[in-house]
């Protein structure tokens, strides 16, 4: 394999060869692969969970050219595991937030700002600029376009996800490896497979992931030991286990296999989107709704209005409306305590889950139930305000 | 014979809150049917509606991926270990 980075123009100050001691005493690395970490050119992709702690790294590790493509502004939830962003940071681009910290641990570092939406139409030139990807996004559209833009320029995509306190880390589209698609050829239908927003994210997860991101990126620079190719980790933070299965070339893929249908990037959002509308996961479109102002109205009027709250225990002890509570998954069961000669009201954190729940119950022979339009997050938003968010 | 299914995060909602479920099986697609009869909430969520093992659910015997092993008929020993490894795309 041809080395992937053209280390002979890079040179090393007195001040760099003084911080990076400790990597240029080492035998896999010495001045030779620090200089291959200062020519080396590595795109993140998210300056988010994942993003923050590989960034970060990369940045302290002295990777010379550093990508950063992120759209996002920093919100207050995203303090909790973002470690590149500060209390202080809060409603600033992420990307300027990001930027601040890499220069403030590494000034030695080029930082090249990708203020936009990764896209079909953008990412092919983004990428050209770089040696190695890390993606750390968190949608499947983005994840199969990384994946296809590294397959089509020739790039590795050092991949990482995570989910409450898993997460899956490999290596794609190196020359003799699988690719994502070889691993999941196709993405779920959407509302299957829970994001972070909603199934929540242990906030030390994202940082376990992202450093092991940050460690295959930097074995690639320097052509050290095994690289997670052709391997799948599984990290299951909660029972401690480290977990490793194999991942094949599949001949018959259809972007890295012998005859490749996917010749250039295509509509992500679509290839995504478009299997939702055949999905039972999300209801039929004609959920009736009632606006927080109306059923605050009528609540005071004293009208009589059941109010059914289908979130999770542990979200009703975060705030609640005094509905009554029954989790989405335990409706089926628990169906029997509702009346459907009253008139219900179901709510959720945001109207998703309780859209479910309305449609079910409507199809369960409870005629006059309705979902609360944004649930308990317009609840706080417009009608009390002194009610926590989440 | 009794062999374990490991549930990954995502799909234990559906699986009464288990991480590790017992199922009786002789191969890898009796292993999935028993677990799908036992919790009959994760049928959806791992086979579409003609039966076909979804395509961003991957099911690995040991460490192997059973698209690359006998698939369905793969047979299952005592000591043998069903993993379920659903595609997540978290990352912020």
């Amino acid at each position: 394999m041809a080395p992937l980075i053209d280390s002979s123009q890079a040179t090393l100050s007195n001040e760099e060869i003084l911080r990076y001691s400790r990597h240029l005493i080492m035998p896999e690395v010495t001045l030779e692969g620090q200089k291959k970490l200062k020519g080396a050119r590595v795109l993140c992709v998210g300056t988010g969970g994942l993003g923050s702690p590989l960034a970060l790294y990369l940045a302290a590790a002295g990777v010379g050219t550093l990508g950063l493509v992120d759209f996002d502004v920093v919100d207050y939830t995203n303090l909790q595991r973002q470690v590149l962003h500060h209390t202080s940071d809060v409603g600033r681009l992420k990307l300027d937030s990001a930027i601040d910290k890499l220069i403030a641990i590494n000034p030695f570092v080029e930082i090249k700002r990708f203020d936009t939406y990764l896209s079909s139409q953008n990412a092919l030139e983004i990428i050209s600029g770089f040696d190695i990807i890390a993606d750390g996004t968190d949608n499947f559209a983005t994840r199969y376009l990384v994946n296809d833009a590294c397959v089509l320029s020739g790039k590795p995509n050092v991949y990482a996800s995570i989910f409450r306190f898993e997460g899956q880390a490999s290596i794609f589209a190196t020359e003799a490896g699988p690719c994502y698609r070889c691993l999941y050829p196709e993405p779920p239908p959407p509302g299957l497979v829970p994001s972070c927003a909603e199934g929540g994210v242990l906030g030390v997860l994202p940082g376990l992931l992202g450093v092991i991101q940050a460690t295959e990126v930097i074995k690639l620079i320097l052509g050290a030991g095994e690289p997670l190719i052709g391997r799948l980790l599984l990290v299951d933070a909660l029972a401690m286990r480290f977990r490793e299965l194999r991942v094949r070339k599949n001949p018959e893929c259809p972007v890295c296999g012998a005859n490749p249908t996917v010749k250039e990037l295509i509509d992500y959002n679509q290839f995504c989107g478009i299997r939702g509308e055949e999905s039972e996961a999300s209801p039929s479109a004609k959920i009736p709704e009632i606006q927080p102002e109306e059923l605050k109205r009528r609540l005071d009027a004293q009208e009589d209005i059941f109010v059914l709250d289908v979130r999770e225990p542990h979200e009703y002890q975060i705030v609640n409306i005094k509905g009554h509570l029954i989790p989405l998954g335990d409706l089926p069961t628990r169906v029997h305590e509702l009346d459907s000669s009253r008139e219900i009201v179901v709510h959720c954190k945001s109207g998703a889950r309780s859209a479910k729940a309305v449609d079910f119950l409507r199809k369960s022979g409870f005629k006059r139930a309705a979902n609360l339009t944004g649930g308990i997050l317009a609840w706080a938003d417009r009608i009390d305000r002194s009610l926590p968010k989440y | 014979m009794s062999i374990k299914v490991l549930i990954p995060t995502p799909l234990r909602p559906y699986a009464g809150k288990q991480s590790i479920i017992e199922v009786n099986a002789q191969t890898v697609g009796e292993a999935l049917s028993d677990l799908v009869a036992r919790h009959p909430d994760l049928r959806k969520h791992l086979f579409s509606e003609d039966g076909k093992l979804r395509s961003f659910v991957n099911v690995y015997l040991n460490d192997e991926d059973i698209r690359y092993l006998n698939k369905d008929a793969t047979p299952v020993k005592e000591t043998d270990t069903v993993t379920i490894v659903p595609s997540v795309a978290g990352g912020r």
